[in-house]
C-alpha cells in the first residue's frame, strides 16, 4: 500500500518547509525503532490499560437494534476512555515516543478541544510542557475544554488567522514547530499532515479495530458486516477500519460532516465535494475553489470542521475499499438525541454523524447482520451547542 | 544559461518580494516596473494562497488582501504578460504547492513560461517531493528553486548539488518576517552550499529588513531577498506605496553594493 515513501497510492507525502524535514525524518526513525521495541509496546499497553481504561467495551446496543428493526448494532465505546474520546490513544503513543526522543515540550492543534485536552493530559502525566493552538472561533464555542486544558497546565494560544478554526490551528501549530524544533514534538491529532504522521497516528488508533475484531469473534464468533465511523481528518475511522481492510466481507463506511448539505457552501464533506490537492503536508482530497484556494468549511461539529481528510482515506475512497457518505447537521443532531433516549448514551456530535448513518442503514439490513458503530467520543461537551441549535440558550 | 543567473551579474543581487494583487494588480504591475528601475536584480512575485503556512503575519495579511481584492492565478498571468513587455530582469513566482497542482502543474508552468516567468519557488515542496514539479519546470524552461534551512545540516550537499537558478538560503527558523537579529551562522551555511555547488548562486532571505543587515548578508552570499519589509510599506501606503518601495529598493541595492 505504501509504495513511494509515506504514500497510500498517490496520496500522502511530505509537503512541508525544508526547515521541518530533519524533524520528520528523526521522528520516522524513532518511530520505526520503538514500534518494534517490546519494552516500548509494553509501556504503551500499560498506559492504555491502566491510565486510559482500555480495552474499551463493545456494547450490544439492544434497544437501538430493536428500535431500528434491522441489523444487530454494537457500539465500540471509545467515549468511555479517559478524557472521553479516542484521541487519548494517539496522544499517549506520541507523548511516550516524544519522551523517548528526549523532547520536553508538546505542541498541538485542536478544533473541538478534545485533542487539546488529551495532549494536555498526557503532558501533565509525563511532566512535559504543553502549548495548544486553537481557533478563536472554537475557543468561544468550547469554553469548557479551554478551561480543562489550562487546568491541566497547558497554555492555550488563540489563532485569529483565516477562519479561526481547526484548519488555522493546524497552520499555526506548523508555523510554531518551524520556529522551535529542538525540544518540541508536534503532537498532531489526526491521520493527516506529512509522513510519518498519518502512519503513526493510524498505528496508535488501530487498537480500536484490533479490539473490535477480538471482541466480535468472542461474542459472535464472526466478523461484522459493516463498520461505521465519522470522518473529519479520519483518525477514529482509520482506527476502526484498519484491521478489517483485508477482510473483504466487511463494509467500511466513513461518515463525513455535510453541515447544511453537500449542495450548500456550508459543508465539510471533503471526499464528497472536494478534489485532490496538496495542503498541510499531504497530498489528499481538499475542499477548494478552482484556483486551489482552500475553502472555508462548516459543520456543527468543531471536530469535523476541516477542509481536508487523511491520505489513507483518500486512497480507500479511490480504490473503493471504503465508502464515504455525507451526514447533515440536522441528521447528526437528531441522532445525538435519539441515542441519548434509546440507550442512555450521549454521543459526541462527531460520533452522532456515524449514529445517524446507522439509523438509515440498519433498517435496510437483515436481522442476522451485524453493524458496528465506533462511538468515538462522549457528548457532554456538545450539550450547549445542540441546545442552541434547538433554540434553547443554556449556560455552562 | 538560465535567465535567473543573469540576476547575479550586476554585483551582489537584491531580490525584493511582493504579493501579486496586494492591494490590486495594477499596483503590483507598477511596483514591478519601478523596483526593476530602482535596481532590483530579480523579483519574486507571490501568488496569494488562502493558507500560507510558511509566512508570518505580515505576508499572511498581504495574501488575504490580495485574495479579497480578487487576484486569481489567471489574472496574475495576465498582469505578468503585460509587465513583461517593459521589464527584462528575471521574475520568479513564489507560491504554495496547491496553487500549482490544483491548476494542473503542466498547464500552470506552460502559462507561466509564456507569460515570461523564469523561476518557481514552492516553500512547501522539499527535496523529497520535487519530482512532482521539477521535471515539469525543466520542460518549460523554468528553474525550480531549492531552499536550504538552518536545520538542513547533512541535507545541504544533496539539495545544493541538484539546485537550479539560485539557492534560497533560509536565514532563520520559523516563518517569514522582520527580525532584529539573525542568529544563524549564515556564513557557515553559505560555505557548505558553495562547497557542494560552486556554480549556482546563493541568496539569503527571511528576516532581513535594514540596509545594514543586507550589507552584512551580501558579504557572505550572492544575493539578499527581502519580503516582509516591503510588504509592510505596501500595507501602510496601499496603492500610493510605489515611491516608498522604490526608494527602499534603491537604498538596499546600494548598501549591498558596498559590501
Amino acid at each position: 500500500m505504501e509504495g513511494r515513501k509515506g504514500r497510500f497510492g498517490e496520496y500522502g507525502g511530505q509537503y512541508i518547509p525544508e526547515t521541518l524535514m530533519n524533524a520528520v525524518i528523526e521522528l520516522e526513525q524513532a518511530y520505526l525503532r520503538f514500534r518494534d521495541d517490546p519494552a516500548f509496546q509494553e509501556e504503551l499497553t500499560t498506559l492504555f490499560n491502566e491510565y486510559a481504561g482500555r480495552p474499551s467495551r463493545l456494547y450490544d446496543a439492544k434497544h437501538l437494534t430493536r428500535a431500528l428493526g434491522g441489523a444487530k448494532i454494537y457500539l465500540k465505546r471509545e467515549d468511555l476512555n479517559h478524557t472521553g474520546a479516542h484521541k487519548i490513544n494517539n496522544v499517549l503513543g506520541q507523548a511516550l515516543l516524544a519522551q523517548k526522543m528526549g523532547k520536553t515540550r508538546l505542541i498541538a492543534e485542536t478544533g473541538a478541544g478534545q485533542h487539546g485536552v488529551a495532549t494536555a493530559t498526557a503532558a501533565a502525566l509525563m511532566g512535559m510542557e504543553c502549548v495548544v493552538y486553537m481557533g478563536r472561533e472554537d475557543i468561544e464555542r468550547q469554553a469548557l475544554n479551554v478551561y480543562r486544558m489550562r487546568l491541566l497546565g497547558a497554555e492555550v494560544i488563540p489563532v485569529d488567522s483565516g477562519t479561526a478554526t481547526l484548519k488555522d490551528a493546524v497552520s499555526e501549530a506548523m508555523r510554531a514547530w518551524t520556529a522551535r524544533i529542538d525540544d518540541t514534538h508536534y503532537c498532531l491529532g489526526s491521520v493527516m499532515g506529512p509522513h510519518p504522521f498519518p502512519t503513526i497516528v493510524r498505528d496508535f488508533q488501530a487498537v480500536i479495530s484490533k479490539e473490535i475484531k477480538a471482541q466480535m469473534l468472542e461474542k459472535e464468533g464472526r466478523l461484522p458486516d459493516v463498520v461505521l465511523a465519522c470522518v473529519g481528518g479520519g483518525s477514529n475511522a482509520i482506527g476502526a477500519f484498519y484491521h478489517f481492510i483485508g477482510d473483504a466481507s466487511v463494509r467500511l463506511i466513513g461518515c463525513e460532516a455535510a453541515g447544511r448539505g453537500v449542495d450548500s457552501f456550508e459543508t465539510a464533506a471533503t471526499l464528497n465535494v472536494g478534489r485532490p490537492g496538496i495542503f498541510h503536508g499531504m497530498k489528499s482530497y481538499f475542499c477548494q475553489d478552482e484556483f486551489g484556494q482552500i475553502a472555508p468549511v462548516y459543520s456543527i461539529s468543531a471536530g469535523l470542521d476541516y477542509p481536508g481528510v487523511g491520505p489513507e482515506h483518500a486512497y480507500l475512497h479511490e480504490t473503493g475499499r471504503a465508502e464515504y457518505v455525507a451526514v447533515t447537521d440536522a441528521e447528526a443532531v437528531e441522532a445525538f438525541e435519539y441515542l441519548s433516549r434509546t440507550e442512555g448514551i450521549i454521543p459526541a456530535i462527531e460520533s452522532a454523524h456515524a449514529i445517524a448513518h446507522a439509523m438509515k442503514l440498519a433498517p435496510q439490513m437483515e436481522k442476522e447482520q451485524i453493524l458496528v458503530v465506533n462511538l468515538s467520543g462522549r457528548g457532554d461537551k456538545d450539550c450547549a451547542a445542540v441546545a442552541r441549535y434547538r433554540g434553547e440558550d443554556i449556560h455552562e | 544559461m538560465s535567465n535567473i543567473k543573469r540576476a547575479f551579474e550586476n554585483g551582489k543581487a537584491f531580490i525584493p518580494f511582493v504579493t501579486c494583487g496586494d492591494p490590486d494588480l495594477a499596483t503590483t504591475a507598477a511596483l514591478v516596473r519601478e523596483m526593476a528601475a530602482a535596481g532590483a536584480d530579480l523579483i519574486e512575485l507571490g501568488i496569494p494562497f488562502s493558507d500560507p503556512t510558511a509566512e508570518g503575519p505580515v505576508i499572511q495579511a498581504a495574501n488575504l488582501r490580495a485574495l479579497t481584492g480578487g487576484a486569481t492565478t489567471d489574472r496574475i498571468f495576465n498582469m505578468v504578460r503585460e509587465v513583461r513587455k517593459e521589464v527584462s530582469i528575471p521574475l520568479a513566482f513564489m507560491t504554495y504547492a496547491n496553487v500549482v497542482f490544483s491548476y494542473g502543474t503542466d498547464r500552470f508552468l506552460k502559462n507561466a513560461a509564456e507569460a515570461g516567468i523564469d523561476g518557481l519557488i514552492l516553500p512547501d515542496v522539499p527535496f523529497e517531493e520535487k519530482a512532482d514539479f521539477a521535471p515539469v519546470c525543466r520542460a518549460h524552461g523554468i528553474d525550480c528553486i531549492s531552499l536550504i534551512a538552518p536545520t538542513s545540516q547533512a541535507r545541504v550537499a544533496m539539495i545544493a548539488r541538484e539546485a537550479k537558478g539560485f539557492i534560497y538560503c533560509v536565514s532563520s527558523l520559523g516563518v517569514t518576517g522582520v527580525r532584529s537579529r539573525i542568529t544563524t551562522d549564515v556564513g557557515a551555511m553559505a560555505r557548505a552550499i558553495r562547497e557542494a555547488n560552486p556554480h549556482t548562486p546563493c541568496a539569503v532571505g527571511f528576516g532581513i529588513s535594514t540596509p545594514a543587515q543586507a550589507k552584512e548578508m551580501a558579504k557572505i552570499a550572492d544575493g539578499v531577498i527581502v519580503g516582509s519589509a516591503i510588504v509592510k510599506l505596501i500595507a501602510q501606503h496601499g496603492a500610493d506605496a510605489i515611491p516608498y518601495v522604490s526608494q527602499y529598493v534603491r537604498a538596499m541595492k546600494s548598501a549591498i553594493l558596498e559590501s
